[in-house]
């Protein structure tokens, strides 16, 4: 299906977006990946194609510029020396950002090297089946119903769904008429505790006066189902005036007169559109160049995007209040309740069940509230060429809200910010299956599960990279449901997420990568003592063994070999990201040049971009600050190459 | 003196105090002549909260009387008392907010009264410093780390060109610098004394840093006193000659925007002119000071203060406040400093119009940016003794009243706690480079308001000796580098490192010190506990390195090593 010729391109300068340094290397274009190699260097950048929106900028004495937006908000910076060689990769990405079909989808040529066992081994991995029953579903309330066994109620819901005993199939059926999409009210979590109900739904077609009597015995039977509390709370996550709007549209909201016992809430959490419009404002406030304190602060603000993530954050807390301490059940839904609702429900959950805020937990809660309830990821992604307007970053809000959760409770969570990264590196990746599409019909149709592979086997497969050293199960049990405040100082911009790239905006050293390799080196040292001692008894002399096999150990050979063997803390590979700090051989390979090289920056003062190198902490230096232009002759030096190498992203597979 | 003048009712009973996330408690409040006493005296537990009356910025007080008299005409007067009650709210210099409901309407307004004249007593040696004399201190101890004559002796870089002068050892060339300096070596003390008059507040330039990569140096001064006229000191210029090689050249770093000091001409002041002071360039960065420092400090508490506030009336006003940019200025000078110094390999100069605030600033944060010695715990505590006391800031003043008050500013600025909110990001940046932990920095933010010791107490050294400071006061650092002190202050994660350590000055890089600003008013126990896993992680990663090292014994870890590599050959071939 490559019907673009692999480019290559010589002699391309990248440019740091934040400093004046720059990197020349090749550009090499493949059918999936955009890919940059320095001169002289080993390593290469990758960028996946799936993920650009790029623009060609006009034509400098310099050479063609290209600004390349990749959806993980990286932003690349070009400047091919020749326009017609500039050219043929715009064109070509054009081309290769706008695929027709599924088919010509990363994921559907991707192969790990499993056979097909271990592929259908990892699909079986997530079990929503068994997700219910871990919440005490069915039972004696709750059932299973097949009214949706062929997509024939709601084509966007999943197959198996859940609704109160005495829900009838003409009740489903009925109440399904009058919800927009077909999206009657079923169940997402039971919170066995006290047998309350977190469902969801779409908006009623209820216009001005319309009623459903079904759709009316529907949310009865939700609040017989719970004998703790008769009273259903329903959240309207729009906000009110929005809802007012739909009724003119012969939609609308439920009216509390005629549905007994229950009680009405609008939430006020915007729509896509602005939620779009919002993080442009913001990624373009960020993406500033010497961005003042002021100007952030304002941008900040301007944008909206911290009172965005607050709404949802303070729609989940209502949600998970009325639940655990009311008992109430609740029924949640927006306007077709894929967007919102999915927010809320999840983060909800989140809240209240200590099991999703695990590793394993927390794909089963995507896969549930995301995939199987029917998230259009491919139009909210953009995986194929669709409508400009169906694209928001709803998946990425409910990211940033575990993250800024996990802010406040540092020990809940079994997994680091890096594994919320990562999985949104993978929404819009499309190397795996798992979020292609906008339904479990269509995955069906598309027979992912034959034909791409599971990301969340993947991502299980290394999931030591993403443990958070500090989690301590131990809080679950004394902070079962965790009750966050709101105040605004709590909501921080995400740095990590916006700015993972730009190496100039990360602290120098991180407190999770040192931490998590203090675990591990302890953990080695441990056994490493224990066979010690074992052996120790044993008194044989024998050749002076080769020291690189204990090495792996973490085994000195010398007793002075042992204060450096420490310091180096071999760690089993990790994805190289700047959150966690620069790579670590690079480092240590960065410090002995620094060590090499004789103190006379003066003498290097007028030689050529890149020779100039600096002595830092963990890639930290005073050029790439900015802290002023020093006037006269000390012009600003170029960064030396080699920093740059580790602008490095997550794989190497091609 | 007599404190008891000022307590008009020292005791009273079945007061409630009301402190930020604890239930209300009952007990006895006490006013002494420098503290605020409340025990609580349930029997389950015994609390006590001892407030020195110094930390007390602002007292509110509202009184009612509950019954009135108009429903209980013919009620005593005893029934009238107990009937009517008061409510004091204390805000303190550290931020705290505390209430006390007393039974009392007079009861309530002696108490408060005691603490506002008890807490505004100006006079130094009344301060609780002279008075507190704890069983574990000796006022024979050593008073400060270290000295200007200390630090020459030690510095051997230094005993080439530069040299000790003693000729402010009366503080009469200067009465804020202490009575040692270090000067270039060819100047002598006469030419000093022209040049201090030469310089405001005789405050001439003196070395405060040199650089262990280069010999570089970092000097400090006050403005020049050019005037309108372009003054001229032959032998100001002449130091500043003697700083640096003939073919060299050096950076004045003008802590005023050029504009500023234009203006400080008309004043007197002035800035060194390009042709006078030849080989050195200047550079105005511009940084807030005094009275603007200080509002913008009273509006962040403000806004820390209100809870109420939605996201955008948050962001709006922590960018109202303005905080966050002169935490952006003074970093990013001191980087600017510090780069001159490490890349390009010239010596600089700092000032501003006193020299004694953003000066100060600027070149302790440029050596922490450079020296790893001032990044260890008894090296930070030295740098802010040599910068920041001896340098006679003058902590009486700037630290007199804090973002409560209500009292007319006169002359408080928070630039020390500007310096600690800086030092603070550079943790966040760096949380393996310093030795110390958040902990010091906020303990060394509430001491320099009010504090038992008598480190921070007036301005200069001139002061303190003539009111007996060292011999009358403990010294505050002495006491932090006790062992027992010192282990609740050590960041676990330290490690060494002998680079220079660039703090990123991005506003996405900065953030608000909630640990400072938002310390009473945010919950931040969760916070506390993963500070302790993180703390266990790396005990026991110390103590499996040391079972480690103890296997390790020498004259058999050689066979250990080969048997255990045998093992693994069999393992492998198994």
């Amino acid at each position: 299906f490559v019907h673009v010729r692999l480019l290559i391109v010589e002699q391309v300068k990248l440019l740091d977006r934040f400093s004046n340094k720059s990197t020349t290397g090749t550009l090499h274009l493949t059918a999936t990946h955009l890919i940059f190699v320095e001169s002289n260097a080993t390593s290469a950048q990758e960028l996946w194609v799936r993920q650009l929106l790029c623009t060609k900028l006009s034509l400098t004495t310099s050479g063609c510029p290209l600004l390349i937006q990749c959806r993980n908000f990286r932003v690349v910076h070009f400047v091919v020396p020749r326009e017609r060689d500039c050219h043929d990769v715009y064109s070509s990405l054009l081309r290769l950002l706008r695929p027709v079909s599924y088919d010509e989808l990363y994921a559907f040529s991707y192969n790990p090297k499993q056979n097909e066992q271990q592929r259908d081994e990892g699909w079986q991995l997530i079990d929503l089946g068994a997700e219910f029953e871990r919440m005490g579903v069915p039972c004696d309330q709750w059932q299973l119903t097949d009214v949706n066994r062929d997509y024939k109620v709601c084509e966007t819901y999943p197959r198996d769904l859940y609704v109160p005993i005495t829900a009838s199939k003409p009740i489903i059926v009925g109440s399904s008429k009058f919800r927009s999409k077909g999206r009657f009210p079923v169940l997402t979590y039971f919170y066995q505790e006290r047998k309350a109900a977190v469902c969801r739904c779409s908006q009623p077609l209820s216009g001005f006066s319309a009623r459903c009597l079904e759709d009316e015995h529907m949310l009865q039977a939700i609040s017989k189902a719970n004998h703790n509390n008769r009273y259903v709370y329903v959240m309207d996550t729009r906000p009110k005036l929005n809802a007012l709007a739909n009724r003119a549209a012969g939609k609308g909201y439920e009216n509390e007169d005629n549905y007994s016992n229950i009680r009405f809430q609008f939430v006020g959490i915007e729509n896509i559109h602005v939620m779009r419009s919002s993080l442009q404002k913001l990624l373009e406030v960020v993406g500033t160049r010497s961005l003042s304190v002021m100007d952030y602060l304002v941008g900040l603000e301007n944008s909206g995007w911290l009172r965005h993530i607050k709404a949802i954050v303070d729609a989940a807390i209502f949600l998970t209040k009325a639940v655990t301490v009311e008992g109430a059940s609740v029924l949640v839904h927006c306007s077709d309740g894929w967007d919102r609702t999915a927010q809320v429900c999840s983060l909800g959950a989140l809240l209240m069940d200590p099991y999703y805020r695990t590793i394993k937990g927390f794909m089963v809660l995507i896969e549930k509230d995301w995939i199987s309830f029917g998230h259009k990821f491919a139009d909210r992604c953009d995986q194929l060429d669709g409508d400009p307007k169906e694209v928001s970053p709803i998946f990425t809000q409910f990211l940033e809200c575990v993250w800024q959760l996990t802010e406040q409770f540092p020990q809940a969570f079994q997994f680091s910010e890096w594994f919320l990264i990562q999985i949104h590196e993978h929404i819009h990746s499309c190397q795996f299956g798992n979020f292609l599409g906008n339904s479990q019909r269509q995955r069906e149709e598309l027979q992912l599960k034959e034909r791409t592979y599971s990301l969340w086997d993947h991502l299980l497969s290394e999931q030591q990279l993403y443990l958070n050293p500090v989690y301590s199960p131990s809080f679950a049990e004394t902070h079962p449901v965790l009750e966050p405040s709101t105040q605004p100082w709590n909501f921080k911009f995400w740095r990590n997420m916006y700015h993972q790239f730009d190496r100039s905006m990360h602290p120098r050293q991180s407190i999770l990568k040192n931490t998590v390799m203090l675990k591990e080196n302890s953990k080695e040292l441990e056994s490493t003592v224990r066979e010690l001692q074992a052996v120790s008894t044993f008194s044989f002399t024998l050749f002076k063994p080769p020291s690189s096999k204990l090495q792996k150990f973490g085994v000195s050979t010398s007793p002075l070999e042992l204060h450096s063997q420490q310091k180096e803390r071999t760690l089993p590979p990790r994805p190289q990201s700047l959150i966690l700090g620069a790579p670590l051989s690079r480092k240590e390979a960065q410090q002995e040049d620094e060590e090499e090289e004789v103190y006379g920056e003066e003498a290097q003062e007028d030689t050529p971009v890149g020779s100039g190198e600096e002595r830092t902490v963990e890639g930290s230096s005073a050029t790439e600050n900015g802290y002023g232009e020093i006037k006269g002759s000390f012009g600003s030096k170029s960064e030396p190459a080699i920093v740059s190498l580790e602008f490095g992203v997550a794989r190497m597979t091609c | 003196m007599e404190f008891s003048e000022h307590i008009k009712t020292a005791n009273v009973e079945d007061v409630v105090l009301k402190l930020p996330f604890q239930p209300p408690m009952r007990g006895t409040l006490c006013v002494t002549g420098h503290h605020l006493l409340f025990s609580d005296r349930a029997e389950e537990r015994e609390w006590q909260l001892l407030l020195l009356l110094r930390n007390i910025d602002a007292v509110e007080k509202s009184v009612e009387n509950l019954l009135g008299y108009p429903q209980h005409p013919k009620a005593g007067q005893s029934q009238r008392t107990t009937g009517s009650s008061g409510t004091i709210i204390i805000k303190c210099k550290d931020l705290r907010i505390l209430q006390l409901d007393i039974p009392g309407m007079e009861e309530c307004l002696n108490i408060a009264s005691s603490i506002e004249a008890l807490s505004s007593l100006e006079s130094i040696t009344e301060m609780y410093p002279f008075f507190h004399r704890p069983r574990e201190l000796s006022l024979n101890d050593p008073w400060g780390l270290s000295s200007p004559e200390q630090d020459y002796v030690q510095t051997e870089r230094l005993w080439d060109r530069w040299r000790l002068s003693k000729v402010n050892s009366d503080f009469s060339v200067c009465p804020s610098y202490p009575g040692a300096m270090i000067v270039p070596r060819t100047v002598d003390d006469d030419a000093l004394v022209k040049a201090a008059r030469f310089r405001q507040g005789g405050r001439f330039p003196v070395l405060c840093y040199c650089h262990h990569r280069n010999s570089m140096v970092i000097m400090r001064c006050s403005q020049p006193m050019t005037g309108a006229n372009r003054k001229r000191c032959r032998e100001d210029e002449l130091l500043l000659q003697a700083v640096i090689d003939e073919s060299e050249l050096g950076y004045v770093i003008d802590t005023r925007s050029a504009q500023q000091a234009q203006q400080a001409r008309m004043t007197g002041g002035g800035f060194e002119s390009k042709s006078f002071y030849r080989p050195w360039r200047r550079i105005h960065r511009h940084m807030e000071r005094g009275k603007v420092l200080q509002e913008s400090l009273i509006k962040l508490v403000e806004a820390c203060g209100d809870p109420s506030h939605n996201m955008d009336r948050w962001l709006s006003k922590l960018e109202n406040s303005k905080w966050l940019s002169h935490v952006h200025s003074a970093l990013s000078t001191a980087g600017l400093v510090a780069e001159c110094v490490e890349r390009d390999g010239h010596s600089v100069l700092v000032h501003g119009s006193d020299g004694t605030d953003t000066t100060l600033l600027v070149t302790s944060l440029a050596q922490v940016i450079l020296d790893p010695a001032s990044r260890t715990f008894r090296g930070f505590l030295q740098l802010l003794e040599r910068e920041w006391v001896q340098a006679g800031h003058p902590f009486q003043q700037r630290c007199a009243r804090s973002a409560h008050s209500h009292a007319r500013l006169r002359q408080e600025c928070p630039s020390f706690v500007l310096l600690l909110d800086c030092m603070w990001q550079i943790w966040r940046q760096f949380p393996l480079a310093l030795e110390f932990s958040e902990a010091l920095l906020l303990r060394l933010a509430q001491e320099a308001y009010a504090s038992d010791y008598g480190t921070f107490l007036c301005n200069n050294e001139q002061e303190r000796c003539t009111l007996g400071v060292k011999e009358n006061t403990h010294c505050l650092f002495q006491f932090l580098l006790r062992c027992s002190e010192r282990e609740k202050y050590i960041n676990p994660l330290y490690e060494p490192t002998e680079l220079a350590i660039w703090p990123s000055v991005q506003p996405q890089s900065l953030q608000l010190w909630t640990g400072l600003f938002l310390r009473w008013t945010e919950h931040a126990e969760t916070m506390a506990e993963a500070r302790e896993e993180i703390w266990t992680i790396i005990k026991e990663h110390r103590e499996r390195t040391g079972a480690e090292e103890t296997t390790h014994t020498p004259p058999t870890h050689r066979d250990t090593f080969t048997a255990v590599e045998n093992l693994m050959d069999e393992l492998t071939i198994l």
